[in-house]
């Protein structure tokens, strides 16, 4: 089983601050940790490897301090990892990043499954992992919750969806984004800490991907941000105190009215 | 080539047209309006019911084009973005807007990529740019902390996903005349990808579907207190979610989870029992309509996003409101 796992490195989000002034977000200083929800797409990809064999290459698209995030990946378990970086890469939205992770997918080669997380906590689209399976021309699916039954040809899984689980068998290779029921991610360990120190991971820019300029970056990306605002989170809230059993019911009437009178009963 | 037409993916189950459809028509209206040009529906799916089709154009699709085949009858990625690529080829819609629902956030950017379109997820607003006629999308972004909008200046179609229920179906127009084509579907080759079968959550209610969402932190302290949150919940005929402690501690499935890693809802009315407001689960919940919360600590986060909130022991508090409510049940008018 080879499987390519796709991660992102995003800022912690509890720590993210605006500046007020121009309504733009401050990255500097704040803490980078692998996206969350990736954390579970490489957990399964190392479950599959120590079942059924086989190896796991992680790949990010980001800055050079993105090796940061690969070198966890390692410590956590993944054989090899690659980091894509190329300043021509920089304002890439969905479209332009999952060409260039298509295409360095290509690259490598040989593959039976390509395992996204759901979604990044900053970008939040979703969107990149079905944009892969375009590009590579596989089939995909999305929010799968279990694997059910695997081998190199073909699977069976549990797909997440609005009232339930779908059962789905795929031929592979195949893109799986995860959610976080597919498995709870282990912590890096000592050994893998020191092999991802020692480990050198080799970065792929354009001169190695030789994609067309104008199809990547800001100018290859369909979409523009053409304005950023920081939406008022306070609410005026109207507060009442219920501090024992009596008034707790005085407070819940006084709730029910303000429902009531919101016509949401 | 002249793109033109406001579209939008509307989404059936077991052949009935399915309420997003209503929603994306009420947005598609209004930028149909804006841009002066019709309002197109696609549907894909098998044995899909006429009446169906028929409500599309009285909620006010100018043209409805249908493809309904056995091989449609379950959303599989491959097959239904051969379906649409047809559709974008033969109409050239200017702008398409489907739900930010499983189906469409997994289908539009697959289709994104085949068609060269810019694709915008999630979105909470849209508008037209009235000097450019170019579509506006605005969304939230890191963790809702930002609302970001974004236009795609040159590439066609401009897609965009919408959440659920962000938006009242268009209403009903009996009367309204609209155009209903059944196409073909294009050749759809041995899926890759094949739908075995479907089991339904034990929940009742859908967290996605549920106009009210009732949410449990970790507050409640243990598994054992849950029915006193599923009985406000029936009461109230809601749907029941949980924060991320609470689904971490096996209190609940991770179905219920709401916020970043789980859920994003956007019910009428959110009530949040015995939680905190972390910045994780606001990013999941901050559109809803109303919120309100209980819980014993005045400073919480809840409180500075609710409209309404008590200081107090759910403990207390939740009893009372279910109490009310029955009350209520036994005296309130009939509706």
């Amino acid at each position: 089983m080879r499987t390519i796992v796709c991660i992102k490195q995003v800022p912690e989000t509890k720590s993210v601050k605006m500046d007020e002034a121009t309504g733009t977000v401050i990255r500097e200083g704040v803490e980078a940790i692998i996206n969350p929800l990736d954390l579970y797409a490489i957990e399964l990809a190392i479950r599959l490897r120590d079942s059924h064999g086989g190896e796991v290459t992680c790949i990010s698209m980001g800055p050079p301090k993105a090796i940061t995030a690969l070198k966890e990946a390692v410590a956590m378990g993944v054989d090899t990892a690659v980091l894509i970086s190329d300043s021509g890469f920089a304002g890439s939205d969905t479209w332009a990043t999952s060409h260039i992770l298509a295409s360095a997918i290509r690259r490598i080669g040989v593959f039976n499954l390509v395992i996204c997380g759901e979604r990044a906590t900053d970008g939040d689209t979703g969107q990149v992992g079905p944009g892969i399976a375009a590009w590579l021309d596989l089939p995909v699916a999305t929010y799968v919750s279990g694997i059910s039954e695997i081998n190199d040809q073909f699977c069976r899984l549990h797909r997440l969806v609005e009232d339930g689980y779908e059962l789905l068998s795929c031929c592979l290779p195949c893109v799986l984004t995860v959610v976080k029921e597919i498995s709870q991610p282990r912590l890096p360990t000592l050994s893998g800490k020191l092999k991802a120190k020692a480990m050198q991971i080799p970065v792929w820019n354009n001169d190695t991907l030789q994609l067309d300029p104008a199809q990547v970056g800001l100018q290859g990306s369909p979409t523009r941000v053409v304005r950023i605002i920081k939406p008022k989170l306070t609410r005026s809230c109207r507060l009442v105190s219920a501090p024992d059993d009596s008034t707790a019911a005085s407070a819940a009437a006084e709730m029910i009215t303000f429902l009531d009178q919101k016509q949401l009963l | 080539m002249e793109h033109c037409g406001v579209w939008i993916l509307a989404q059936q189950q077991n052949g009935a047209v399915e309420r997003i459809s209503y929603e994306l028509l009420s947005r598609g209206l209004e930028l149909a309006h804006k841009r002066n040009s019709p309002l197109g529906a696609m549907l894909f799916g098998c044995r899909i019911s006429p009446a169906g089709l028929t409500e599309l154009i009285d909620r006010g699709a100018d043209l409805v084009v249908v493809m309904d085949s056995p091989q449609l009858e379950h959303f599989l990625v491959e097959s239904y973005a051969l379906c649409m690529l047809e559709i974008i080829k033969q109409y050239h819609p200017e702008i398409i807007i489907a739900g930010a629902t499983s189906l469409g956030r997994t289908l539009m950017p697959y289709i994104a990529i085949k068609a060269g379109a810019g694709l915008t997820a999630d979105c909470t607003g849209l508008d037209i740019e009235p000097e450019t006629g170019l579509l506006l999308q605005t969304r939230p972004a890191i963790g809702g902390n930002i609302m970001a909008t974004i236009k795609t200046p040159r590439h066609r179609p401009q897609m965009a996903t919408v959440r659920p229920r962000s938006t009242q179906p268009a209403p009903k127009l009996p009367g309204r005349t609209g155009q209903i084509i059944q196409l073909p579907s294009p050749n759809l080759p041995s899926a890759r990808m094949t739908y075995e079968g479907f089991t339904r959550n034990a929940d009742s209610q859908s967290l996605a579907d549920a106009d009210t969402v009732v949410v449990v932190g970790r507050g409640i302290k243990k598994a054992e207190n849950l029915p006193l949150i599923y009985d406000l919940a029936r009461r109230l005929n809601a749907a029941v979610g949980a924060t991320r402690d609470v689904v971490d501690r096996g209190w609940l499935s991770y179905p219920h989870q709401v916020g970043l890693s789980g859920a994003t809802i956007s019910p009428r009315l959110y009530i949040g029992i015995g939680l905190s407001g972390s910045i994780q689960h606001i990013a999941g919940m901050q559109t809803a309509e109303t919120i309100v919360a209980v819980n014993t600590d005045p400073s919480a986060q809840i409180f500075k996003l609710a409209d309404f909130g008590i200081v107090g022991d759910l403990f207390n508090v939740v009893p009372a409101l279910a109490q009310l409510l029955q009350e209520r049940g036994l005296h309130a008018p009939s509706r």
